[in-house]
């Protein structure tokens, strides 16, 4: 059986490892966080140039790495783990998964070779509508709108919860035509993000360590060489790259629910409280144990669901790679980000409560954490909304 | 990373599902989904019968070397032949304790005799055993043994003289096995010894334990001067800490996706209520069955990372494999809750009868035990701090004598 890292892939975990382990420290994330950008951009550069990871699922033919899922996989859980802030996310794993699964010859042939060099995306595709009952990321949530005139597009409306949005050079928006409703009439377009009638705010964020805009859009009109795929079809290939955007964010999760622990574990192992550390108290063990238990658990989801979104992404380009498993992409994805964001939130807090006081400080990185658990288990929909969808797949 | 088996694997799964699609039929049709966990006091005659019906395909022992009877089958193999006979409603095994625990132990540590002597019995179903590790006084704190073991030159024989529990198949086996103390001035690990005995003889009585379910498939089993042969002893007075610990390191998690199997077997149950009494429209039900289904479903990912690892040389488990137990134990026995509350009050309702408890209501109480044996949900954490993260041992109070 062969359910574990090749020794390339090993290779590449240990490389994205260390690298983060060096740049990616305390101090760095915290200049980050206050910059406006949110990242260190000369970092960002340096690592496009160097390790080129923003190319890591790029085929060849544009200049990419050609590897697969499971490679990006096993870097975002080290992004995680260290709290990488950079467009990577972003541009990665929601406008190159788009522009992969939605996007035209065209559209590839301009935009993933400069992805390569160093340009940045993000996907815009929700309203305000992701804020209500609890987080609702249906296609519901698609509320920006585009009417025809002519030959053109113009595109309405005021999309939220932006990863990167107000530093993307390239914007995917979703759109849907007004008066329709649910899956119906909701188009996809490439946009550059200085093209007229477009406003970005940053919307500020708890969680520092990944910014979040707004994009306003007023009578933007764009060339038909802008729409990605066929014209109100546009939901089909964006629930498959929201599946597999919520893949690589469950791995980056389960990295982060790795990293607490492993920091509360060697806290506990110092702290002395009754001439004993407190790690030696079963109060302490337990609640590590169980956290270990979550993380190992959410390994084996992420690892999964990583397989399947290698698999459902090859079918996609039209490599044949596919054992079956690319039908389950959905719950799959389901699968991972109920369990890992319950996982990570459940680690932050208790590494939280471990740490005693100081886990309440600014000074400590635990809050970090704690927040960053939140914010991610709040995107692309909480363990509720995920285990929804699993239940209308086997209940109804 | 790959989420699937060989071709050749695949192969293998055909065949096997095969033959237990021929054979599972005729007089073994009824023990068919029967006598597993909660139910293995249930057709133990028939079940009997079947295991030697397994042995003349060639279908018991497949894991063990081909030299003392099995078919040397790769772990893969292993994992796909439990998995396929759990598909079929393939019964409890009753050699399982024989072929998974007994035979390894005497193939690793047994000397050539007793290889002869009681590795054929295991392989082709004749022979039953049973194991004899906890005693009343020795449950979680396992190494605590009273049971003692003295060499009585005259006889020319081991004598044992004390009391085990929540021994299973007892009162059917032929064999236990038995850790008794050698060294009557030892304690804990030490001066322990590892004994193959006999369960016909006067010596040795079966009781058997009415549990919560109202069935009994464990025992009491006390011995009074129990015998046992000189040469029936593995490895030296002294080594059956050893030889004990040894044996639990023979669980490669081979049959954890024919557990998963039943476990999904279950949740289907389950869920096919649901349907029916309308509790799958209630959000919070959705919400629970969901999640059971999600992390039955994770857990099978689990065991394959597990068995995709490399064995540690030391015998030491991944961390995927420390975390084992208590992950399926307690996700087992939330099922039982969640089964309970999908049935509402018809869930109290029993058949008709001496208090029969229908699969689901069996299943449900039983899963209280899976968080308790084979290592309490707490000394599973205790287990995955020491081990898996390193954290101290609890000081140790020593007895005064």
């Amino acid at each position: 059986m062969e359910f574990a890292f090749t020794d390339e892939q090993k290779m590449i975990q240990d490389t994205a490892e260390s690298f983060l382990a060096e740049v990616s420290t305390s101090e760095a994330i915290r200049k980050a966080m206050a910059s406006e950008e949110g990242y260190d951009t000369e970092l960002w550069q340096t690592v496009c140039t160097d390790l080129y990871w923003q190319a890591i699922h790029i085929p060849e033919q544009y200049g990419g790495m050609g590897l697969g899922y499971v490679e990006l996989v096993a870097m975002l859980e080290q992004m995680g783990r260290f709290l990488f802030c950079s467009p990577f996310y972003s541009t990665v794993c929601l406008a190159t998964n788009a522009l992969l699964v939605a996007g035209t010859d065209e559209q590839k042939e301009k935009y993933l070779p400069r992805i390569c060099e160093g340009m940045t995306a993000t996907l815009a595709f929700t309203g305000e509508q992701a804020g209500k009952r609890g987080g609702d990321w249906s296609a519901d949530s698609v509320q920006a709108t585009v009417a025809k005139d002519g030959d053109s597009f113009v595109l309405n409306g005021t999309l939220r919860y932006v990863p990167d949005g107000l530093t993307s050079d390239l914007l995917i928006i979703a759109a849907r035509t007004e008066g329709s409703i649910g899956k119906d009439g909701i188009s996809l377009f490439t946009v550059p993000a200085d093209h007229t009638g477009i406003t970005r705010n940053l919307l500020p964020t708890m969680d520092q360590t990944r910014k979040q805009g707004e994009v306003i859009l007023e009578n933007v009109t764009l060339p038909s060489a802008a729409l990605m795929g066929e014209e109100g079809k546009g939901w089909k290939p964006l629930a498959k790259v929201i599946d597999l955007a919520t893949i690589a964010l469950a791995a980056e999760q389960m990295g982060g629910a790795q990293q607490i622990m492993d920091i509360t574990v060697e806290y506990t192992k110092e702290r002395v409280q009754f001439n004993r550390t407190i790690a030696s108290f079963q109060s302490i063990k337990h609640k590590a144990a169980d956290m270990m238990t979550r993380v190992e658990v959410a390994r084996s989801a992420v690892y999964y669901a990583a397989c399947v979104a290698q698999e459902a992404l090859a079918a996609e380009l039209g490599v044949d790679s596919d054992n079956g498993f690319s039908t389950e992409l959905s719950e799959a994805a389901s699968v991972a980000k109920s369990y890992c964001s319950d996982t990570y939130f459940a680690n932050a807090g208790d590494g939280l409560q471990m740490h005693g006081g100081v886990g309440f400080t600014w000074e400590y990185d635990v809050h970090l954490y704690f927040k960053r658990a939140k914010a991610s288990e709040h995107f692309l929909g909480n363990g509720a909304y995920h285990r929804e969808r699993i239940a209308q797949i086997i209940l109804d | 990373m790959k989420l699937s088996f060989s071709p050749e694997d695949e192969r293998f799964r055909e065949e096997v599902a095969q033959w237990l699609n021929d054979n599972l039929t005729g007089e073994f049709e009824k023990v068919r989904f029967r006598g597993g966990p909660g139910d293995e006091h249930m057709f133990q005659e028939e079940r009997h019968a079947w295991e030697k019906k397994l042995a003349e395909g060639g279908w018991t022992c497949i894991g063990w070397p081909t030299e003392f009877g099995g078919r040397a089958s790769s772990i893969e193999q292993q994992v796909i032949f439990n998995e396929e006979y759990a598909r079929a409603g393939g019964p409890g095994r009753v050699g399982h304790i024989g072929e998974g625990l007994a035979g390894p132990t005497i193939i690793a540590f047994g000397s050539q005799e007793q290889k002869e002597k009681y590795l054929p019995g295991i392989v082709n179903g004749t022979e039953l055993w049973c194991q004899g590790y906890s005693e009343p006084g020795a449950g979680s704190d396992l190494a605590n043994v009273k049971t003692k073991a003295r060499f009585d030159e005259e006889k020319g024989k081991w004598v044992i003289n004390g009391q085990k529990v929540w021994t299973s198949l007892a009162h059917e086996s032929d064999f236990c096995f038995v850790i008794a103390r050698t060294d009557p001035d030892s304690v804990a690990h030490k001066g322990l010894g590892f004994f193959l005995v006999k369960m016909d003889q006067p010596g040795v009585e079966v009781r058997p334990i009415e549990q919560i379910t109202g069935t009994s498939e464990f025992n009491e089993v006390f011995f009074d001067d129990a015998e046992c042969d000189a040469n029936d002893i593995v490895g030296e007075p002294g080594d059956g800490w050893k030889v004990a610990m040894g044996l639990l390191g023979f669980e490669r998690g081979v049959s954890t996706l024919g557990q998963q199997m039943q476990f999904q077997n279950e949740l289907n149950e389950v869920v096919r209520i649901a349907k029916e009494n309308g509790a799958a429209q209630d959000p919070v039900i959705r919400q629970r069955i969901a999640q059971s289904h999600a992390e039955l479903k994770i857990m099978r990912y689990n065991s394959m990372r597990m068995l995709s690892g490399q064995s540690g040389s030391d015998g030491s488990l991944q961390k995927e494999a420390l975390i084992y137990k208590l992950f399926w134990a307690t996700w087992h026995r939330s099922l039982g809750e969640l089964a309970m509350d999908v049935m509402g009050p018809e869930s109290q309702i029993l058949d008709p009868g001496q208090y029969e408890l229908n699969r689901l209501q069996s299943m449900y109480l039983f899963t209280r035990s899976d968080t308790i044996y084979g290592g309490t949900n707490q000394i599973q954490r205790n287990i995955i701090a020491e081990r898996g993260l390193g954290m101290p041992k609890e000081p140790k109070i020593t007895a005064k004598t």
